[in-house]
């Protein structure tokens, strides 16, 4: 009744603002609406000041520090931090001018721009670059008055959908700006920052961001790079070389990270320490341009260092401070994978659907066909947890003061680079044997998009730190929970109760099924009440997402109870805890944003309401799945077995089972 | 003198790429939710007064634009290509629908006369109507010369030598100042709004004012009676010879 209320309003701004109120009102609604309301209610009526105020602070509101702990740590305690599914939102002024400046990027990555010969010659044309400096584009996140734009995480993600449209500027514009300059601008000096990031945010100076070595990739911490202070004190003299570095052959400015010696209490170590290092100090080359699969034309190559004098000032953060210094550049720009990858989906699907609807096969469009319309659904399904998520994190981001997202960050980054991977080959499919032609774009976005998975931290390497980062901090908390449970004698009393538990939970396989899967209580013995945040048509999936988080946090206790410290090395269970909170975290994203879109009853409302419960259905299988195997062990769930015939090949040194046709006799 | 004062037009109309679709009581077509951007040839009236500022030859260029609440956004755009103040001639989304360029003109002649204004530079027609009305409506009301169809603009002396774009050819004429110009396709290649002009030119100064502080009445004087899409094209046939060709069209009554 009141669903139909929204759908007659939706198309008038002031009648809903009423109907918010009205909301309100009778309680009828969370109070996380409020949120939506105000600043609407506030543009109604100019005179009431006190209303007007108030909004003015919740806007201000966005500048204070992080209060809460963060949002997935705190999931691995069964903890749920419910202001998440309140979905960030910008002003309306704010979201006027982003769209200003979205309107001349698009106009020229839709028209001033050919792709394939960029991808063809393994180049961008000079005019291209120049053009995109001119834009603003190189200095997007750097504060106006040094020059840049002064973007926000919200407003930066917002333009990434666009510059993805083509792979080789989107890297070359992430090179410079995502990582190459980032260590300046969050870890710089005033001086340091007042010295480079003028040139650099007009693209004058092109920057590179340089921490591989050959021997040296995802274990960052082991590179060989070598700063050695000069006898006076005030100059490194920078020896090494270093490897695939994107902007590596265009790039004025470097951010280098090398060893150099440090005392910490009296003993001498070798620590990392990052330099900015100007191509002008001398001893510098630049190697030939790889030949890539993809990302063709980013030009990436090695770069050495040979008795480069950098001077003491340039060393961003402290000596010795330079692995931490690498590790925030990584944290802070990977959530913008998801909106580019988004960026990229999105007109993707709309080409593949144009596609479908016009190519008759056995008298039919394809689009009437059941398995591509399961395509479709299943692009579009993850297209919008990609959004979610990346927007979602990018929001709070912006919301703190000091926002803790590198556990966010990475999830995005893990499902935005294999959802790319997987839907862009989907359109292939769709398209069959069109899609493999280079007359159209969706090989090259295949080939491009391959990168996504290894660069800015490989996605096994992010699992695994979403796991055990998560699992750490539960760790601290659970600490005494979990010593007691791994050495009974010291308090047998608690120890007892635990270990029936986990022998029911380990050998009942009926209990089994019933106690560790997920399970769906009634709003009226939820814990969580999740359900009280978001809208009643959204109330199934509240309590399922509620289920999920609960049985997530037995799994943790179960894991860290049966593995200990050991659960480093049991990477096969890690990745299935890091798919399971990539589901949490989907989850919580599209619950939350279309939440507000449906209580705001943006323009089709009702088919993000559907694309939530089915990804909240299909999360909640797979983590299902995930729960399952994890319960029940390295046996029964395979992985012993992997190990072993991973170590068979190994030992044969490759595929050890004799050939089809072999004969004994 | 120190450079000409000049006034462009900017309509903001349904973007060129947009596929357009006829509301479905044909009154009109869909415009919500629609992207929406300046039309085209005033963008290219916009980068002639942006190149002849940078050239010394004008000192200040304002822009202006009669519709509904975003047109701001349009304006904006003009005022991060270079434009230095904007006004804004706000009218409610239904007065809109039936306004005309006879309702635009007036506006336009009344503020280039407040604002002393030595040239008005317009699109030939928007892409939306195709009217093609209100640069010379707005010479008309002014008694001022005007220079249609504009490819190039250059200044003799005191005047403008204006080369048009006319059937069959091009002509080149000398116009007094001030004056009002249309420009055509040809003019010049509009410059993209950079990101940070766009953040410039958010401080730059754009006041609203009503139809009627010029003293216009925009009361409509026509009726909208229908909106209808184009007549969909019938699929073509081929035929395999000059023969059978005429057989058809004599067969159709065309020969
Ligand atoms: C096109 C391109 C551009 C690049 N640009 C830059 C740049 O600008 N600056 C820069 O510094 N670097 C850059 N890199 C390097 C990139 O960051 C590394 O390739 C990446 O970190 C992986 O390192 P690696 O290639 O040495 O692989 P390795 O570290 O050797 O890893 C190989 C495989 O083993 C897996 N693996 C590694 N360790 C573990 C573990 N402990 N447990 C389980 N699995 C593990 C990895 O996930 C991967 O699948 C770029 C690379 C490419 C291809
Ligand atoms: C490199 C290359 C080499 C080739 N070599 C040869 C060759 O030597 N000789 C030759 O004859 N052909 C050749 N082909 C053509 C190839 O066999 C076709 O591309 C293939 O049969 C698919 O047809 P299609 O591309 O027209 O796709 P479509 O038939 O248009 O199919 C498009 C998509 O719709 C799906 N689809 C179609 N019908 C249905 C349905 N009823 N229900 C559900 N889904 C459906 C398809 O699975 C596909 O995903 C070649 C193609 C390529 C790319």
């Amino acid at each position: 009744m009141l669903r139909a209320s929204v759908l007659r309003l939706f198309s008038q701004p002031i009648r809903q603002t009423v109907y918010l109120r009205e909301c309100l009102d009778t309680s009828a609604f969370p109070n996380t609406l409020k949120l939506y309301s105000t600043q609407t209610a506030v543009k109604e009526q100019p005179g009431t000041t006190v209303s007007e105020k108030e909004a003015e602070e919740t806007r201000i509101g966005k500048r204070r520090p992080l209060e809460n702990a963060p949002f997935i740590r705190e999931l691995f305690l069964g903890r749920f931090a419910k202001e998440m599914l309140v979905y960030p939102e910008m002003t309306k002024e704010e979201l006027e001018h982003l769209n200003q400046m979205v309107q001349p990027i698009e106009k020229f990555f839709n028209e001033g721009l050919d792709s394939k010969s960029i991808d063809v010659n393994a180049k961008i044309p000079d005019e291209v670059l120049q053009s995109l400096k001119d834009l603003g584009l190189f200095g997007q996140q750097i504060p106006e008055e040094y020059g840049g734009l002064g973007l926000n995480a919200t407003e930066f993600a917002r333009l990434a959908e666009i510059t993805a449209l083509d792979g080789s500027i989107a890297v070359t514009l992430a090179a410079h700006q995502s990582i190459g300059l980032k260590g300046i601008l969050i870890a710089g000096t005033a001086q340091q920052k007042a010295k480079y990031l003028p040139k650099l945010a007009t693209g004058e100076h092109v920057a590179a961001f340089c921490l591989t070595e050959p021997s040296s990739g995802s274990d960052a911490a082991s590179i060989q790079t070598r700063a050695t202070l000069s006898e006076d004190g005030k100059t490194f003299l920078l020896n090494g070389g270093k490897i695939w570095i994107s902007n590596g052959g265009i790039a004025d400015i470097f951010t280098v990270f090398a060893k150099t010696k440090v005392t910490v209490d009296g003993v001498e170590k070798d620590k990392v320490t990052a330099f900015i290092v100007e191509r002008e100090f001398g001893g510098i080359t630049s190697g030939k341009p790889e030949d890539k699969l993809g990302i063709r034309g980013s030009n990436t190559c090695e770069v050495h260092f040979d008795n480069t004098p950098v001077p003491l000032e340039n060393v961003i953060g402290e000596v010795g401070g330079g692995f931490k210094v690498a590790m925030n550049i990584l944290n802070s720009g990977r959530f913008s994978m998801g909106s580019s990858g988004a960026g990229i989906l999105k007109k993707l699907i709309g080409m593949t659907c144009e596609h479908a609807v016009s190519r008759k096969q056995f008298g039919s469009p394809l689009a009437e066909f059941g398995l591509i319309q399961e395509k479709f659904a299943q692009m579009t399904i993850t297209t919008y947890a990609m959004e979610s998520m990346a927007y979602l994190t990018a929001g709070v981001i912006d919301l703190y003061e000091k926002p803790d997202v590198s556990l966010e960050a990475a999830i995005v980054k893990v499902f935005s680079s294999e959802g790319c991977w997987s839907c862009v080959n989907e359109c292939l499919q769709i398209l069959g044997g069109l899609g493999y032609m280079k007359d159209y774009p969706y090989e090259r976005y295949l080939r491009d998009g391959r990168i996504l998975m290894i660069f800015e931290g490989t996605n096994e390497i992010l699992r695994l730190f979403v796991a055990l980062e998560g699992m750490k901090y539960a760790g601290k908390e659970l600490k005494d929970a979990v010593k007691i449970a791994r050495n009974p004698w010291k308090n047998p009393g608690v120890a007892w109760k635990m270990y029936k538990k986990a022998v029911s939970r380990q050998f009942s396989s009926k209990k089994r099924n019933s106690e560790n899967a997920v399970s769906v209580h009634q709003p009226y013995n939820s814990k969580l009440k999740l359900h009280q945040s978001l809208h009643n048509t959204l109330q199934y999936e509240a309590l399922l997402l509620e289920g999920c988080t609960e049985a997530f946090q037995k799994v943790v206790e179960h894991l860290l109870i049966t593995h200990g410290k050991e659960i480093i090395s049991a990477q096969m269970d890690l990745a299935k805890v890091s798919n399971i909170v990539i589901d949490l975290y989907g989850m919580t994203a599209c619950l939350s944003r279309s939440n507000r879109s449906y209580c705001l009853g943006l323009q089709n409302a009702d088919h993000e309401i559907m694309l939530t419960k089915a990804f909240c259905k299909d999360a909640t299988k797979r983590i299902n799945t995930n729960l399952k195997e994890i319960y029940s062990g390295p046996v029964e769930n395979n992985s012993e077995n992997y190990e072993h015939i991973a170590q068979a090949v190994f030992k044969h040194g490759g595929y050890a089972a004799s050939h089809p046709l072999e004969r004994m006799w | 003198m120190s450079g000409f004062r000049i006034l462009v037009g900017c309509k903001r109309v349904i973007d060129y790429a947009v596929k357009v679709r006829v509301k479905p009581d044909k009154t009109g077509v869909v415009t919500e939710g629609v992207k929406h951007s300046m039309n085209p040839f005033d963008e290219i009236a916009v980068e002639e007064a942006v190149r002849m500022k940078e050239k010394k030859l004008a000192s200040e260029i304002i822009a202006v634009s009669c519709g509904p609440q975003q047109c701001q956004e349009t304006l904006r755009t003009a005022l991060a290509m270079g434009v230095d103040r904007a006004i804004h001639v706000i009218t409610e989304p239904k007065e809109y629908e039936s306004m005309q360029p006879i309702h635009v003109s007036k506006i336009l002649s009344k503020i280039a006369t407040e604002e002393k204004a030595d040239l008005v530079i317009v699109g030939k027609q928007a892409i939306d109507d195709d009217c093609n009305q209100t640069g010379q409506m707005t010479a008309s009301l002014l008694d001022w010369p005007q220079a249609t169809f504009a490819s190039k603009i250059e200044k003799s002396n005191g005047d403008l030598s204006v080369m048009r774009e006319i059937d069959g050819g091009l002509e080149t004429i000398k116009v007094k100042v001030p004056a009002v110009l249309t420009s055509d396709l040809r003019l010049n290649e509009p410059r993209y709004a950079t990101l940070p002009n766009i953040m410039k030119a958010k401080k730059k100064p754009l006041v609203t004012k009503k139809p009627s502080d010029y003293g216009v009445d925009i009361t409509p004087r026509q009726e909208i009676v229908s909106v209808e899409d184009p007549p969909v094209r019938q699929a073509g046939q081929k035929v395999e010879s000059v023969e059978e060709l005429v057989t058809k069209l004599k067969e159709a009554g065309l020969v």
